[in-house]
């Protein structure tokens, strides 16, 4: 069998794909993180990284199909292994279910991952197409004209005085439901579960875990998933809490002083 | 001074997995069995439970056993829960009876798994642990009188870790224990006990190939990660031995698929 056969056939070949997909999801969910606490600073800042990444234009679009093809081989690769693992059981379960050691988080990857995924459908409703809370929607909302000019790396990218959707808004308006809040707040923590098992899987499976390293590794999985999760907690938190505010308020507030 | 449960004799109720042949439907029996010798081996304890039953004219219980001092690997109970029962780095035979408590229930199952039919009781059919080591667990070496013993010079390390690969009896409480039933650290163990030293050089790529494509095959599981596997070892074989085989198998997808290769087949033009 070829290479390509080997990877989508094989055992190993499928959890490699599992922790390649993998490896390129945490990257994405921590770039998004930084990128949205951006969300603390002055609205030119969320504001104009949107506006960057919109004019990525057709790298935009590459960046999105990697993520889809990400996310379908990811959850492909955990469907056929989960179905073969079931089976490989046999017809008799045990009486007595017993576990020496397997982690909590590794024993929920199933249901957490079922959570993310639904959480990512809603997420994509809520601020990418606007389903969720079309009354907040970047699209409904008074456009932005941005005070300063968006930098990335240096390099002005979006300039002073354009006008661009106010994300800024739609962020804190739509996290000022407490449900919706809560329901974020749950999701990343469940995510951040799910990848405390991931993170330190991905190693194993790729062969580069070893027992000479593996609790500082663990550490350091558990570690990034609770700066992860707190980090995640503080955008909806920081809302809830009163501590951040849309523009569109501060303006009015602003007015009426 | 000797404690005082290795010295008083102990009752327990056997809660077994009866099944009559492979495509019987099985049950569990209860025995109740009284005045058991802690020092008793847990097979010692079921040799006991047997004359019991042979004497009352019912069928014995069925379980595999051969050397009783965890070499072999042929016993194979699942013991509450647990292939091989409470206990760390032992085999079912070096399980005594003073492991468990006055008026305990124990339930004795079978090694759970789809590639390891039920025979009869607890005896499982575990060949397909043979069918994995045939399709490449083996060296091509040449045959005749005993090489010089360090004709070969294997770096102590490399030595110490086949080694502790090469511990595994076969015994199957990895694919047991696995809630996936997956057999990944047996064949790691045979995959990195010959990739680690010289002379499993040669079939190294074409050996983890096919020893994970035989046992993908069979109908064994995939690894999650749960490592329950190496905690019922009853040779504590680490899991490391995975990351090593799934490294191996890494290395050996690219080469089998990408590296240049002969074109006439015989060689040198021959």
């Amino acid at each position: 069998m070829n290479f390509v056969g080997l990877l989508f056939r094989s055992s190993i070949g499928r959890k490699i794909l599992m922790a390649l997909t993998g490896l390129i999801l945490i990257g994405f969910v921590v770039g998004h993180l930084v990128g949205n606490l951006q969300v603390f600073q002055d609205p030119d800042h969320l504001n104009g990284y949107a506006e960057f990444l919109h004019r990525l234009g057709p790298l935009l679009w590459v960046a999105r199909i990697g993520l889809l093809v990400s996310v379908v081989v990811h959850i492909w690769a955990a469907t056929v292994l989960t179905l073969e693992n079931q089976a490989a059981r046999g017809g008799e379960p045990y009486a007595i279910k017993h576990t020496i050691r397997a982690t909590l988080s590794s024993r929920t990857m199933r249901i957490t991952g079922y959570v993310v995924l639904a959480f990512l459908l809603y997420h994509l409703a809520h601020f990418t197409i606007g389903a969720a809370q079309p009354g907040t929607f970047k699209e409904n909302l008074p456009a932005y004209t941005l005070q300063q000019e968006y930098r990335v790396a240096g390099f002005p990218v979006v300039d002073a005085g354009a006008t661009v959707a106010d994300v800024h808004s739609m962020v804190i308006l739509g996290f000022q439901n407490p449900v919706v809040s809560a329901f974020y707040i749950i999701a990343v923590g469940l995510l951040s579960f799910h990848l405390l098992h991931g993170f330190d899987s991905l190693f194993q499976t790729l062969g580069l875990r070893s027992g000479r390293w593996s609790a500082g590794l663990r550490g350091f999985a558990l570690l990034f998933c609770i700066v992860y999760f707190v980090g995640n907690l503080a955008i909806p938190g920081a809302v809830l809490l009163g501590k951040l505010e849309p523009r569109t308020t501060a303006v009015a507030a602003a007015a009426a002083r | 001074m000797v404690a005082e449960n290795t010295t008083q004799p102990i009752s327990l109720t056997l809660r077994v997995w009866r099944q009559a042949g492979p495509n019987e439907p099985g049950a569990f029996v209860e025995y109740r069995s009284a005045n058991l010798n802690p020092a008793m081996s847990f097979l010692e304890m079921l040799d006991v439970v047997n004359d019991e039953l042979t004497i009352k004219g019912e069928e014995p219980i069925a379980f595999a056993h051969d050397c009783r001092e965890g070499i072999c690997g042929t016993c194979s109970c699942t013991i509450n829960g647990k292939p091989h029962g409470p206990g760390t780095g032992i085999a079912t035979c070096q399980l005594y009876v003073r492991s468990f408590r006055d008026g305990d229930v124990v339930t004795v199952e079978p090694f759970r798994a789809r590639a390891f039919p039920v025979i009869k009781d607890l005896i499982t059919d575990r060949s397909a642990f043979d069918k994995i080591q045939a399709a490449g667990g083996f060296i091509t070496a040449r045959t005749g009188s005993a090489p010089d013993a360090n004709a070969t010079p294997v770096p102590k390390p490399d030595a110490d870790l086949a080694m502790d690969a090469a511990s595994c009896i076969s015994c199957g409480a990895c694919v047991a224990a696995c809630k996936n039933a997956s057999a990944m650290l047996f064949v790691a163990a045979k995959v990195s006990h010959l990739g680690l030293l010289p002379q499993g050089q040669a079939e190294r790529d074409r050996r983890v190939l096919a020893m994970v494509r035989t046992m993908d095959e069979l109908g064994f599981g995939n690894c999650t990660n749960y490592y329950e596997c190496s905690a019922a070892c009853p040779k504590l074989i680490s899991h490391d031995f995975i990351a090593r085989m799934n490294r191996d198998y890494l290395k050996a997808m690219f080469r089998s698929s990408l590296s240049p290769e002969s074109a006439s087949g015989a060689g040198g033009g021959a």
